[in-house]
């Protein structure tokens, strides 16, 4: 019993840190007047601690909370670590925002841990009922968080829109979960995988499910044709929220996927994967196109994104050539490319102004020379040109589709991601070959400055020597 | 480190030197970034000469070779070495851009820094690319050099540089992620990125096929061949000087090296049954692209068109091969092809660089490249005139010059295959003349038409040594041929003899 109650805190003890630490910052948030810099602190070594206790421990140990419902894992500790340092990043980027705008901060911070809790229920999930809890959790954070400002027009629409159609896909995942639970009377991933075994009954029940599982899926990770809400959110939330929307979630979307299909639904694989290659495929044509035709930047990178998750799809397409782990390796790669294309974004928005379209980058080379490469690394990495890490993203994918003899869906991708080297070519040419004028010049925050580098180089070193990375997605995820 | 890993890494460093160097720099101050950025490529290619002398001319096999892990997980490794082939390109490389520097030394004046630093590091990866032997480390290489040129043509570029470049990039880029397919299935076959391992993968015929033609798309964009040439003349006529002369002396090389290191050894059959299409497509560059630079009104569009024009030889000469065998089952007759064909591309290399240059001092006084805008420079510029005199004549393959060399073998090989691809092939030493001394002619020579033209100085020192060592590497390499046809001759042979081997 007593062992029974270890484990169980053993295994969820990250997610009670990051609750804690929720209570902690909202009471500061109400007694602590002007209490900026305080809640900053709270809220990174709240990141600091849970990172702690997920780290500390033996790092191969697999813990299976009692009833099997969560579980805790080598491949669970390592999306959580990254969660904490991406959450991390995102408040060193915010904060200066956050201060400029007289946001409130300790609602920022609270809601962002509010939807890291959901992040880290759902990598740890086992069942679709927790799965469905931190899916939840992050969601209803997320809806406040893109209506942060009140007053703002696009920031409501954006947000109303985002939470209709939220709810709406929530509700179509719910109604699949129902479905599977009644044809196989289980919710736990591997009785499910267990029951839907080939030859087993009530196939047909289980396709109606997974179909309505998919809705929900791709609405969270953004593919045509759930795509809607991205571009709005993207661009009416504040840039600081944005910034998370577009980087740790992707980390739950992958698990989520991972998990639901992977892990519960692989009997009926060949069902989901038709499915799913024309999410990608459209992912990646409709993501790539529209595009080019954004004049602001958060809107483009709302479309990159829906087409970087079709390249993330791509990669469940190809299981036996080890597409998981290049799934694994692309999100994070994206997230740390999103984050230092976000960066850049923040850090040209001055006294209160949004730098967010696309002309803002004007002549950036002639006033930052510097963050203007930061900014050429993040964008060609974009494209996929060596020797930064987004290439070897989207080689892995690419060879992963090879080896499962997908050699026509690999052709297609490639075409399409030469499609995209245009839009992020633009942002190049206009930082480096037009001179611009009257632009403001750019200030920032040292911590800023040094980790927005150190973000970019991260995509230079990870390219220069890749080997650390590859193989520890392929460990945990072999 | 060894010797490749050296010149690879020197010029890169340099360029980030040259780049930190840069700030806080005064106007008008002791400009430390363009002396720092001459050592560093004059130590580049200091560094490359042990190639040259320490070079094993008796053996096909890598020499040089360095080899580790890399990305153990994939078998990806970080290998180099050079044959014959990639050898002369890879000196090539070192002499040309310190060339480069110095003609940019006083003519570029918008960031000077940066302009410098672009060329070292695309010295540095243009080297990777000759020198790698594992086909990802190759890729890496042949990518990241995309990245400097479009930032030079698109920084330092004419008018319509942005067109360009971007026109520039994605061409080339496409052609790129297709090749990167076929890697990628080359390697799930052999189970190693070795560029050797793929030259002795059995292959199926149909597997031959589409992996010749993957890459074939992404070298005939770079060579470039017709009809995917259009790229060139765009990013020829608005890149600067510098950029005019490191594309068309090197970059243009990768596509043609791609050629001898992949597509010949790793699908013979392919490159056999495709021949016919190969030589076909590289008969129209000579003739139809000839005729095309015949009617420019742009100085640098005609270089242009007769770079294409020169390049359709390189390919005529590696893909006769199957030709020569058919007909006379010969290897000599091969070899003799291959060799041609590189000959031409190091010679291209000098000739066409020389050409942008002599544009680049005339566009630098008159700020024009309209052919009618010239006449009569001879009177003005005499140094110059002769200079300018004997490149049209090596670019129009008279003998003595590094031009005949190549097109003679290449022209001899043809004849053994077939009279008319000898016949048309050899319409390239009427064309060429005819393009390059008419526009010698209008430019050079008869009256001076202008007050400006009347007005131009001669050349000042730094020009004179600039044009005066390339011209003294195509009389050397038009006199005596001997060693560089040494120095290919084992790989040449070697080659010759494994494509004759079917892998089916």
């Amino acid at each position: 019993m007593n062992g029974n109650v270890m484990g169980f805190l053993g295994a969820c003890l990250p997610e009670i840190v990051v609750g804690a630490g929720i209570c902690v910052v909202l009471m500061a948030g109400v007694f602590v007047k002007d209490g900026r810099h305080l809640l900053y602190l709270l809220a990174m070594s709240c990141l600091v601690a849970a990172a702690w206790v997920t780290g500390s421990g033996d790092p191969a140990a697999t813990v299976l909370m009692p009833g099997g419902a969560f579980i805790q894992d080598p491949l669970t500790r390592f999306l959580k670590l990254f969660v904490f340092a991406v959450v991390a990043l995102v408040f060193v980027y915010s904060r200066a925002y956050i201060g400029e705008r007289k946001l409130a901060a300790a609602e920022f911070y609270a809601l962002s841990l509010f939807a890291l809790l959901g992040i880290l229920v759902m990598i740890s999930s086992a069942s679709f009922l927790v799965m469905y809890l931190g899916l939840e959790t992050l969601s209803l954070a997320l809806y406040a968080m893109v209506a942060f400002e009140r007053d703002s027009p696009v920031g409501a629409e954006a947000a109303m829109k985002y939470f209709v159609l939220g709810a709406i896909a929530s509700g179509c995942l719910l109604y699949g979960v129902s479905l599977l639970y009644g044809v196989t009377g289980s919710i736990l991933f591997s009785d499910i995988a267990a029951a839907l075994q080939p030859g087993a009954a009530g196939q047909a029940g289980a396709l109606v499910g997974l179909a309505f599982v998919l809705v929900g899926i791709a609405f969270k990770f953004g593919a045509v044709p759930f795509h809607m809400w991205v571009p709005d959110v993207y661009q009416g939330a504040p840039t600081c929220v944005s910034l998370f929307v577009a980087t740790a979630p992707e980390v739950a979307a992958f698990a989520l996927t991972l998990r639901i299909l992977v892990d519960a639904l692989t009997p009926i694989d060949m069902d989901w994967q038709l499915v799913l290659s024309v999410l990608a495929i459209l992912s990646l044509g409709i993501g790539n196109l529209v595009a080019i035709m954004q004049k602001n930047i958060k809107r483009m990178l709302a479309y990159s994104t829906i087409a970087h998750v079709g390249f993330i799809l791509l990669g469940f397409l190809a299981v036996q050539g080890g597409g998981l782990q290049a799934a694994l390796y692309y999100t994070i790669i994206y997230v740390l490319m999103a984050a230092g294309a976000f960066g850049v974004v923040l850090f040209l928005a001055a006294d209160g102004v949004d730098a967010d379209q696309l002309d803002d980058f004007r002549g950036l080379n002639r006033r930052s020379p510097w963050f203007a490469l930061m900014m050429l690394i993040v964008m060609f990495s974009m494209i996929g040109v060596p020797p930064f890490a987004g290439f070897y993203a989207k080689w892995w994918i690419l060879s992963a589709l090879l080896e499962s003899g997908q050699a026509m869906l690999a052709t297609a991708a490639v075409i399409f991601s030469v499609i995209g080297a245009f839009y992020y070519l633009r942002i190049v040419h206009l930082m480096y070959f037009d001179e611009g004028a009257g632009q403001p010049s750019v200030s920032a925050p040292m911590d800023f400055r040094v980790m927005l580098s150190v973000n970019a180089l991260a995509l230079l070193g990870l390219g220069l020597f890749p080997a650390g990375l590859l193989e520890l997605c392929a460990r945990v995820l072999g | 480190m060894g010797l490749l890993s050296l010149l690879i890494a020197l010029p890169i460093g340099g360029g980030l030197l040259v780049l930190a160097s840069s700030r806080g720099m005064k106007a008008g101050g002791f400009r430390a970034d363009r002396w720092l950025a001459l050592l560093a490529s004059l130590a580049t290619f200091v560094a490359s000469l042990p190639l040259w002398t320490g070079f094993d001319r008796t053996t096909w096999h890598m020499q040089f070779v360095e080899r580790q892990p890399w990305v153990p997980t994939f078998n990806v490794e970080y290998f180099l070495g050079v044959d014959g082939f990639s050898m002369p390109l890879i000196l090539l490389t070192t002499f040309l851009t310190p060339l480069v520097i110095i003609a940019g030394w006083e003519t570029v004046k918008l960031r000077p820094a940066q302009y410098f630093a672009a060329f070292l590091i695309l010295e540095g990866l243009m080297i990777g690319v000759f020198a790698a032997l594992d086909a990802f480390l190759f890729y890496v290489f042949w990518e990241a050099m995309l990245i400097p040129m479009f930032v030079i043509i698109g920084v330092w570029g004419g008018e319509r540089r942005i067109y360009a470049t971007v026109k520039f990039f994605l061409y080339t880029f496409l052609g790129s992620v297709l090749m990167l397919v076929a890697l990628i299935y080359l390697y799930l076959q052999a189970d190693s990125y070795s560029i050797l391992d793929f030259h002795s993968l059995p292959l199926s015929l149909a597997e031959q096929v589409w992996i010749f033609l993957a890459l074939l798309v992404a070298f005939a964009v770079k060579v470039p061949m017709w009809p995917v040439h259009t790229w060139l003349p765009d990013a020829h006529v608005e890149a600067p000087t510098g950029g005019s002369v490191i594309l068309a002396a090197i970059l243009l090389k990768v596509g043609g090296y791609g050629f001898i290191r992949f597509s010949l050894p790793v699908t013979p059959d392919a490159a056999g049954l495709l021949a016919p299409l190969m030589i076909a497509l590289s008969l129209v560059a000579v003739v139809y692209i000839g005729l095309v630079a015949l009617v420019q009104q742009d100085l640098k569009k005609l270089i242009a068109y007769s770079s294409v024009a020169h390049m359709g030889f390189v390919t005529l000469g590696i893909f006769l091969a199957w030709g020569i065998l058919s007909r006379t089952g010969e290897l000599p007759g091969v070899a003799m092809g291959i060799t041609g064909g590189m000959v031409q591309m190091v010679s291209h290399g000098f000739v066409s660089g020389a050409l942008f240059l002599c544009v680049g001092v005339l566009y630098d006084r008159m700020h024009t490249r309209e052919i009618a805008a010239y006449g009569g420079v001879a009177n003005t510029m005499p140094r110059f005139a002769a200079f300018m005199v004997l490149f049209a004549m090596a670019n129009s393959g008279l003998p003595g010059t590094s031009g005949f060399v190549g097109e003679f073998l290449v022209i001899l090989a043809s004849y053994q295959a077939s009279f008319w691809y000898a016949f048309l092939a050899a319409t390239t030493l009427v064309l060429g003349a005819a393009y390059t001394l008419w526009m010698v002619k209008r430019v050079v020579f008869g009256p001076v038409t202008n007050e400006r033209v009347a007005a131009l100085r001669d050349l000042n020192a730094r020009e004179f040594l600039v044009l005066g060592l390339v011209a003294a590497a195509v009389m050397l390499l038009g006199l005596w041929p001997a060693p560089l046809v040494d120095v290919l001759s084992a790989s040449v042979d070697n080659l010759a003899s494994h494509i004759i081997q079917s892998k089916l």
